[in-house]
């Protein structure tokens, strides 16, 4: 492990960093297993710096390291973190605390959860200068006031008086960012500050964010899985992948050229809502503390690994002024381009075979309507994405296709007939042949069945299919969704989210459906297992002329992914179309704020 | 009013067996596993205690020096290992005879209110609507009886109770308790999507109970059951200890308490020693349920 | 670490739960003052209790009344002799009426406070446990008082101990302890305080007539100490969990990554938050309370309630025990009504639901 310790030769060591990470090491408590290693970062004030990384990869630990803390069970047991001239590490707990607030801040990964809920919010922004002894009560409350209207929030007495419960996902997250800088500080980390929000919401916060640390002069880490966010608001990029800073870089050196062969399988695995793309997943699961592989920890799932990855640990290249990666190979590796992915837009005008027609739907629960007089239709082999934010009634509208949610009036035509309300009521083969797939795998597969079970059941349900020849068809099945036989009798607690995802995929083609229902069926995964989830759909709805009403929020992948979209406003349809047409020349101004606040990577 | 989780030790089954993957990290599933796989102290040693006093129990009549009727010397002397009881009788021995029928009205009664509270309960869960609203107002004035107090009610215009009607009536005051739990524990996995989908699939509701939901529930349950069983002996053997006997004279660990205890002070193990039976027993029942509740559980270490 | 949250099923992705909450309370209570929105909860609140106590009336009644023969338990084998003293019970019980003309006439009475009269030995009943309720509501005030800082403590200590010797101690006991009936925990006691290891302490509360058990202190500690050692585990372990899933919770780490010192952070973050759990877990061990007494004051010939209620049973004086089960089950519903208003005043999401 000496090339754990081994300075990155490119940090240039910033004379005006405000903050610097060297060797930090955090480990688990219980043994000698390392949650992240030898990550070296210097943040300077005014910058931001994203930090990317897919789930277990260890980005919030370091996140959390710069202000000197390890959630329960993990230590920080080596390395130096020196933030506005203060050694955090080597401090006690108490004086660790008083660094905290002034000199370096959080913001929280999930706002709603981290504001006490039984505290007036108004309490909570200056609980900290309070207990500090900072200005007099009046002045305080200035304070909270101007802080508030810098993010563009109310500042009156109302709303300082109001709990987090009553207030809204953005306005949560603003009021956070708020609390976060009242104290002035040099250094903020913002731990996924903006995952589960609308576009929209997320771009105000996003340019909140930004303008206070350019006005402020704070340097920000943003800690987050979503490469697109950081192509908005970065100005270097930091790749995590396995406890290990993999590649660091000016942000148009990142994206523009790649050199980690992790990073260039993650621009590969992201759809950009500019162009279409054969999204690519990384092969394998990304390893969890404890099970990392030695040497270069990607060398098991790179396309480019040689006998030495397996061995040599790689020490950072310079590849450019400010650009590193950690590679053994970055001089074989060759250039990368960003449209080598790039695939033509789905032709806008061909013969469509129609199979579903919704027409002048209306859906409510009880007495209130939240879908008005929606209508669309999905041809034989074609993708219609259903888009539109949090409210928009698009996942209502895919229950009540699916059978799911029966308070609906209008007609849903299948083929030559019209639909019953409820799946109860819809005839077997109706039932057979739209297959629905949940949001959740970790929901929607019964956790005391094996995998064989789960698969089986819809064919001996229909009848089409029993005892051996089942048992031939479901490891078919497994292997068309690229699982293998191997997990045929387990259960799914013990499979990851790709792969419980891809099981529900299996037993929905079990049925042998004609349409596909999947409602946000990659919005619970890391971007590569998403990659390889829409990679896999795309081969089936091609193979098997499957139609598919894909539900997403997400505009990007709906290009990568659809034939035609149909955008939602409110539960009413507000644009629908070929998608490059509405991603080309959207006619309504929804959508076009819709796409001018979905990141773009270019 | 609602009156919340009954008995406060089954909060730990409130975090239901399949708490979805919080985490999120695709992994996350593998820790949880071998977690579940791991040894429960908990557990093995409160199935040992149980599984000891059960054997105590079971074979006592046959390992016991005297009958169970037989006079061995005075009233309270301290002839034999333990001493004699009120009539005279041999205390090891009564303690030996008179485990089973404690252990066995417990377990019965147990099952009964299992049986009923689980049946009322996913009923209540899974047909919901007014059904819910009132079989959970009535379970709710049952729920206002301190368990023994109904017991109480029923004998006191009983003349003779028989073991059959303790059995009854042990279940019946368990039963609501038992509802609550599993309504709350089914109506959380009938909003899974797991649940939907076999909805979707067509599947009959009679499957969806059988094969979706209860083997769900089978962790919070069988926590639920252990903790029944704890209280179940406590409540029956506190009803012989009350004097309400179902059969004067026999030996019977509660009713041995009640017979010996104004003797406390000259002859202790006439009380103590049945009372300690009674006490081990309920450690060791508790103290598996609570393993069980902790396996099935996410939290780990509540 | 976690980069992917997978979204919550309920609201925030799509209605799949159910319509937005603000929408589920109907449209009409938005319009509604503060005002009258409380006047309607508190009154829901006290009709569902009175409804909750009209219910357990039916159930004590049916108990009581519909399932045995009175007379022969009363008399026993004297029943088929003594028919005079039967008819005479027949007529104090009403039970030549219909069932329903009984329970009419039994909870008319009630409400009237009109408790009917013993038929062991024809006072009337009000007479009977005026002195009793004071006494057990005495016995059950000092457990109490002493339960709910004790199980505070432990419940504290073991959380800020957690994971530690200090706490798996204190695990153990209180496990041991939860799974104890009282009279097992009340015989230890007595065998160990005052008949066969030590003598310290009186076995049995000897009043002298009229004068309460309190007016001698010493028998009143082994009544109250078995109270407390068999409630107060219960109340330890919800505390410790609460304090627990608190000290883990979102803002107790944002408090903390604040910059905000320990001894604020447990004090205003994570004990303000525990309180509501603990209010309804005392609450609700509170009116445990009111049954538990029963064989703890049988025990200690306690002249309580409890001790009341088995005698009245032995004797089958049903007026008495429909009477005693009513008070209890009062108890039981009232407490818990306390505890739920309570917490929901502790509780500002819930608050604002209802004035809003």
């Amino acid at each position: 492990m000496t090339a754990t310790t081994a300075r990155a030769a490119a940090t240039t060591e910033a004379p005006d960093a405000v903050c610097t990470v060297r060797g930090l090491r955090v480990a688990l408590a219980a043994g000698d297993v390392d949650v992240v290693d030898g990550i070296d970062l210097t943040l300077r004030p005014g910058e931001v710096v994203g930090l990317v990384g897919e789930s277990g990869s260890g980005k919030t630990t370091i996140g959390t390291a710069l202000l000197g803390h390890a959630r329960a069970g993990a230590v920080i047991d080596a390395g130096e973190v020196v933030v506005d001239g203060h050694e955090v590490l080597g401090l006690s707990d108490d004086d660790v605390r008083l660094l905290r607030g002034e000199h370096v801040a959080y913001m929280p990964q999930d706002p709603a959860s981290a504001l006490n809920p039984s505290i007036r919010i108004g309490r909570q922004i200056v609980e900290l200068l309070e207990l500090r002894g900072i200005d007099t009560p009046a002045g305080r409350l200035e304070r909270a006031r101007a802080g508030l209207a810098e993010v563009g929030l109310p500042d009156d007495d109302a709303f300082l008086d109001r709990y987090p419960h009553q207030l809204s996902g953005g306005q949560v997250q603003r009021v956070a960012l708020a609390m976060a800088f009242l104290p002035r500080p040099k250094v903020l980390v913002l731990d996924e500050p903006t995952t589960g929000l609308d576009v929209t919401t997320q771009t105000l916060v996003l340019e909140t964010m930004d303008r206070l640390c350019e006005a402020h002069g704070v340097a920000a880490l943003y800690v987050t899985h979503d490469l697109a966010v950081i192509g908005t608001v970065a100005d270097r990029v930091a790749v995590v992948y396995a406890g290990r800073i993999v590649e660091l870089g000016r942000r148009e050196q990142v994206f523009s050229a790649p050199t980690h062969p992790y990073t260039r399988a993650l621009l590969d695995a992201i759809p950009h809502v500019s162009q279409a793309r054969a999204l690519a997943g990384i092969p394998g699961r990304t390893p969890q503390p404890g099970n990392r592989p030695s040497g270069c920890r990607f060398h098991d799932r790179c396309v480019f690994a040689t006998d030495a990855c397996a061995t040599t640990e790689p020490v950072p290249v310079e590849l450019d002024t400010d650009h590193w990666a950690r590679c053994l190979r970055t001089d074989e590796l060759g250039p990368w381009d960003i449209d080598l992915g790039r695939v033509p837009d789905a032709p806008p005008s061909v013969e469509r075979d129609v199979v579903l027609a919704v027409e002048g739907l209306n859906v409510s629960y009880g007495r209130t309507q939240v879908v008005h007089d929606v209508s669309f239709d999905l041809a034989r082999g074609e993708c219609v994405a259903l888009v539109g934010e949090s409210g928009s009634g698009k996942t209502t509208i895919s229950r009540a296709v699916g059978g799911l949610h029966r308070q609906w009036t209008g007609r849903i035509r299948f083929e030559d007939h019209e639909l019953a309300r409820s799946s109860r009521r819809r005839t077997g083969d109706d039932r057979r042949r739209i297959q629905y797939i949940f949001q959740n795998p970790y929901l929607s597969l019964n956790p005391r069945q094996t995998v064989g079970q789960l698969v089986r059941r819809p064919m001996e349900l229909f009848g089409l299919a029993r005892g051996s020849q089942a048992t031939d068809r479901v490891v078919d099945l497994l292997d068309a969704v690229a699982l293998g036989p191997a997990v045929l009798d387990l259960r799914t607690d013990r499979l990851s989210g790709g792969e419980r995802q891809r099981v529900a995929i299996a037993r929905a083609l079990a049925a042998q459906p004609d349409v596909l229902v999947c409602d946000e069926i990659t919005s619970a995964l890391d971007v590569s297992v998403q990659g390889s989830i829409v990679e896999l759909l795309d081969h089936l709805r091609t193979q098997r002329g499957i139609a598919m009403l894909f539900v997403t929020h997400n505009l990007a992948l709906v290009r990568s992914i659809a034939t035609r979209v149909d955008i939602l406003s409110a539960g009413r349809l507000v644009e629908s179309g070929p998608v490059v047409e509405v991603m080309e020349h959207p006619q309504q101004e929804y959508t076009r704020t819709l796409l001018a606040h979905t990141p773009r990577i270019d | 009013m609602t009156a919340r989780a009954t008995a406060p030790a089954t909060s730990g089954t409130a975090r239901t067996a399949l708490a979805p993957a919080a985490d999120g990290a695709p992994a996350g599933g593998s820790s949880t596993a071998s977690r579940r796989r791991s040894w429960q102290p908990r557990l093995v040693v409160g199935l040992a205690i149980t599984a000891f006093v059960v054997l105590v129990a079971v074979v006592g009549p046959w390992l016991a020096p005297h009958g169970e009727h037989e006079i061995t010397g005075d009233p309270y002397s301290t002839a034999g290992v333990l001493g004699t009881d009120y009539l005279g009788q041999d205390v090891l021995s009564r303690v030996l005879h008179g485990g089973l029928s404690v252990l066995v009205v417990a377990l019965l009664s147990t099952v009964v209110g299992l049986v009923l509270g689980v049946l009322v309960g996913i009923l209540a869960a899974y047909v919901g609507g007014w059904f819910d609203e009132v079989v959970m107002r009535l379970n709710d004035a049952v729920l206002a009886f301190p368990q023994i107090l109904l017991t109480l009610l029923v004998l006191s215009t009983v003349a003779e109770p028989t073991m059959w009607l303790i059995v009854v009536l042990v279940g019946i005051s368990h039963a609501p308790r038992v509802a609550r739990v599993s309504r709350g524990v089914a109506l959380g996995l009938t909003r899974r999507d797991f649940v939907t989908s076999a909805e979707a699939l067509g599947e009959s509701r009679l499957r969806i109970v059988v094969r979706e939901v209860l083997p769900n529930m089978s962790g919070p349950l069988l926590a639920e059951a252990g903790l029944r069983l704890t209280y179940s002996i406590g409540m029956v053997a506190g009803i012989a200890f009350l004097g309400f006997s179902t059969d004067p004279g026999a030996a019977d660990w509660g009713q041995m308490i009640n017979e010996n205890r104004l003797a406390l002070l000259v002859q202790p193990w006439g009380v103590l020693a049945p009372v300690l039976m009674i006490g081990i027993f309920a450690v060791g029942t508790n103290l598996a349920a609570d393993g069980i509740a902790q396996l099935t559980s996410k939290g780990g270490d509540r | 670490m976690t980069t992917v949250r997978t979204h919550d099923p309920a609201p925030a992705a799509g209605p799949p739960a159910g319509p937005p909450a603000t929408t589920t309370s109907g449209s009409s209570s938005a319009r509604r003052s503060p005002a009258t929105a409380w006047t309607l909860w508190a009154a829901r609140r006290v009709g569902l209790a009175a409804l909750t106590l009209w219910l357990v009336s039916v159930l004590v009644f049916l108990a009581t009344a519909a399932l045995g023969d009175p007379v022969k338990a009363i008399l026993g084998k004297e029943a088929a002799t003594n028919l005079g003293r039967a008819e005479q019970i027949r007529q104090q019980l009403h039970l030549d009426e219909s069932l329903w003309d009984r329970y009419w006439h039994w909870f008319g009475g009630l409400l009237r406070g009109d408790l009917g009269t013993s038929v062991a030995n024809g006072l009337p009943v009000g007479e009977l446990i005026g002195d009793r309720v004071v006494n057990s509501g005495v016995l059950v005030l000092i457990a109490a008082v002493v339960i709910i800082p004790v199980s505070f403590a432990v419940a504290l200590l073991s959380a800020r101990h957690r994971g530690r010797r200090l706490d798996h101690g204190i695990q153990l006991v209180v496990l041991t302890l939860a799974g104890l009936p009282e009279f097992v925990v009340g015989i230890v006691l007595v065998a160990l305080f005052s008949t066969v290891v030590f003598h310290a302490l009186p076995a049995v509360t000897i009043s002298a007539g009229g004068e309460g058990p309190w007016t001698q202190p010493a028998s009143m500690i082994l009544p109250v100490v078995t109270l407390v050692l068999v409630v107060a585990p219960y109340v330890i372990r919800i505390m410790r969990s609460t304090l627990l899933d608190v000290l883990d919770s979102d803002y107790v780490e944002l408090a903390r990554l604040k910059g905000v010192p320990e001894r604020v952070v447990l004090r205003r973050h994570a004990l303000r938050n525990a309180v509501v759990p603990a209010i309804q877990v005392i609450g609700l061990q509170l009116a445990w309370l009111a049954s538990g007494i029963v064989l703890v004051e049988y025990l200690f010939s306690y002249p309580g309630i409890g001790a009341s209620l088995v005698d009245s049973v032995r004797n089958s004086d049903i007026p008495m025990v429909q009477t005693l089960a009513m008070i209890v089950a009062a108890v039981y519903v009232v407490v818990n009504l306390v505890a739920d208003v309570l917490s929901i005043l502790c509780t500002p999401r819930e608050r604002t639901a209802i004035s809003s």
